[in-house]
């Protein structure tokens, strides 16, 4: 498990607004990648290209190259579905299914996918939960739904929903701007073991975050509103929030500007 | 921080007025409580009196077993007894067979204009289509089928012939509520469905209806509480009949909106009245029991939050 994405040459297109223009990065496998910048300079969009979720949205379109594994995802014969089972997706304001259990929420990758068999489907919940460090809160209530749980309980459910199907990659956007300091840091904890067994992406508004939780940091930034966003600088956390190499870098963590 | 506080002390003698509303405003607010009130009161009217009156001048005739399992075989106008059995079983049947064909049809189109057709020019269309429909009035749905059925393919005037043209006033109206539904699912649902590698069809079919099933069910009651009642399609494409009869492709049924209509031309004399009413409270049950069971299915399926 877990893969290793090499982007090259990107760009998104929504209609005729170029939204996220020529970034080229390689995102390592089993460790976590943090993408910050400024609202609107295409990070989010960025990262929904990396499991080809952006086509969701119509009109949206992609030039350039994504390889995971050597592998184009924009390739021909290539399946969005097929990609999406490979690279998982936490969205920024949890979303269980509201007509399931927190069991049938975590098992829905699987059920939906047509896996019947019982005894797996038991055992991957109980893995997936633990995993997703909720196991302790819901198992004497996971006939219950999902959405009777709290905002950051919610959140670690959808983890654990995502985790379930075993992707390569789990994409991550803003999974904590929409929870409570307790229940972001139990995510953040969370994201640290998820490393070992994942690539990790997240998109994060919040610097520190970044600096806690994250290997690589890249920095997107647009020049003025209507123009695409671009990626400015990327390398090692440490070095980004230290010594950055660009002043649109050190100007951001800083402060002093967005 | 500091400055501000130096410039500006906490307190400065000068008590505020936090104590109340102006005259006008409080006036104002008066006014509009009590407009809004009295809406609601002349609203509500009309509903309880239509209640009150068909309740207590039909209910007597209900609380009779016979009603519930006796036709009006052989019962004319001046003679007490027969019951309504002939009627309500037209009326569930012909309701039946109208929902079996209109409600698939009618989710499948909304399922098509929200998830699939969206700013396609067949969805235009198919929405405008379906906003004629909603306006057309029930006599003309009946006589269209009449040429159809009748003139065209030369079939007699059956139960049959009665849902098609109910088809057609209930269509639009399940299609309409299903497609306001569906649209009320956050696309965040269908876009967690998908990053899970569910593909799309799956993702309706499990996510997205499941969610709005509550609401969906509610529309297609609606529908068919509306159909239920309908009369021109009875008059025009069924005869009355009072004996019963369970063949929806042959001969004449009995409905009860038909069958208040058979009664009502003797409203003077005291058995067809007392049938008229019980007929009438008949019917208004009969959609109430429907919309409870739909509710009570909907509970199964529905969002649950505790």
């Amino acid at each position: 498990m877990a893969k290793r994405i090499e982007v090259s040459g990107l760009n998104v297109y929504y209609g005729d607004f170029k939204a996220v223009e020529d970034v080229s990065m390689t995102i390592e496998p089993r460790s976590v990648t943090a993408f910050i910048g400024p609202s609107g300079c295409g990070k989010s969009t960025y990262l929904r290209t990396l499991n080809r979720m952006h086509e969701v949205i119509p009109g949206a379109r992609v030039e350039g190259k994504v390889l995971l594994d050597q592998q184009d995802l924009y390739g021909s014969g290539i399946d969005p579905v097929a990609v999406r089972r490979v690279v998982g997706m936490v969205f920024q304001r949890p979303n269980p299914f509201p007509t399931m259990s927190i069991f049938d929420n975590v098992a829905s990758g699987l059920k939906l996918n047509g896996v019947k068999d019982r005894k797996r489907l038991t055992e991957t919940v109980e893995k997936s939960l633990h995993g997703a460090n909720l196991w302790n809160e819901v198992k004497d209530r996971l006939d219950k739904p999902g959405a009777g749980l709290s905002g950051g309980q919610q959140q670690r459910l959808c983890i654990a929903r995502a985790i379930a199907v075993e992707p390569e990659v789990i994409l991550m956007d803003e999974p904590c701007s929409a929870l409570d300091p307790i229940s972001t840091l139990a995510i953040e904890d969370l994201i640290e073991q998820l490393k070992d067994r994942f690539t990790v992406v997240i998109v994060t508004h919040n610097m520190q975050q970044a600096a806690r939780v994250s290997d690589q940091t890249a920095f997107f930034n647009l020049a003025a509103t209507g123009k695409p966003g671009r990626l400015i600088e990327m390398g090692a956390t440490k070095q980004i929030f230290s010594n950055p190499t660009e002043k649109a870098t050190e100007d951001y963590i800083t402060g002093r500007f967005g | 921080m500091t400055t501000l506080a130096a410039n500006k002390p906490a307190y400065d003698g000068q008590a505020l007025d936090l104590t109340g509303k102006s005259g006008a405003r409080a006036f104002k607010n008066t006014l509009a409580t009590v407009l809004i009130t009295l809406a609601f009161v002349l609203a509500m009217i009309p509903l309880i009196w239509i209640l009150w009156t068909v309740v207590s001048k039909g209910y007597h005739l209900l609380f009779d077993a016979g009603w519930w399992s006796e036709s009006q075989r052989g019962i004319t106008v001046r003679r007490e007894g027969g019951g309504a059995y002939h009627a309500i079983m037209g009326t569930l049947i012909m309701g039946l067979i109208t929902a079996v064909i209109a409600v698939p049809i009618a989710i499948l189109g909304a399922i098509y204009l929200v998830e699939y057709g969206k700013g396609t020019r067949l969805a235009r269309a198919v929405s405008f289509m379906i906003d004629i429909l909603t306006g057309v009035p029930s006599i003309v749905a009946a006589l269209f089928i009449y040429a159809v059925w009748i003139t065209i393919f030369g079939f007699n005037r059956v139960g049959f012939a009665v849902s098609l043209s109910l088809v057609l006033l209930m269509l639009p109206v399940v299609l309409r509520s299903t497609e306001e539904m569906l649209k009320l699912v956050p696309d965040e649902l269908r876009e967690a469905s998908y990053a899970l590698g569910v593909p799309k069809w799956k993702t309706i079919l499990k996510v997205v209806v499941p969610t709005a099933f509550g609401g969906i069910i509610t529309g297609v009651m609606l529908g068919l509480a509306r159909v239920m009642g309908e009369t021109a399609p009875l008059l025009i494409l069924v005869g009355y009949s009072k004996n019963i009869n369970l063949n929806p492709f042959d001969g004449f049924m009995g409905a009860l909106p038909t069958m208040i209509n058979q009664d009502r031309t003797e409203l003077a004399l005291q058995p067809a009245a007392d049938r008229v009413w019980a007929a009438a409270l008949t019917l208004i049950l009969l959609v109430l029991a429907l919309n409870l069971l739909a509710r009570f299915v909907a509970r199964f399926s529905a969002v649950k939050s505790k």
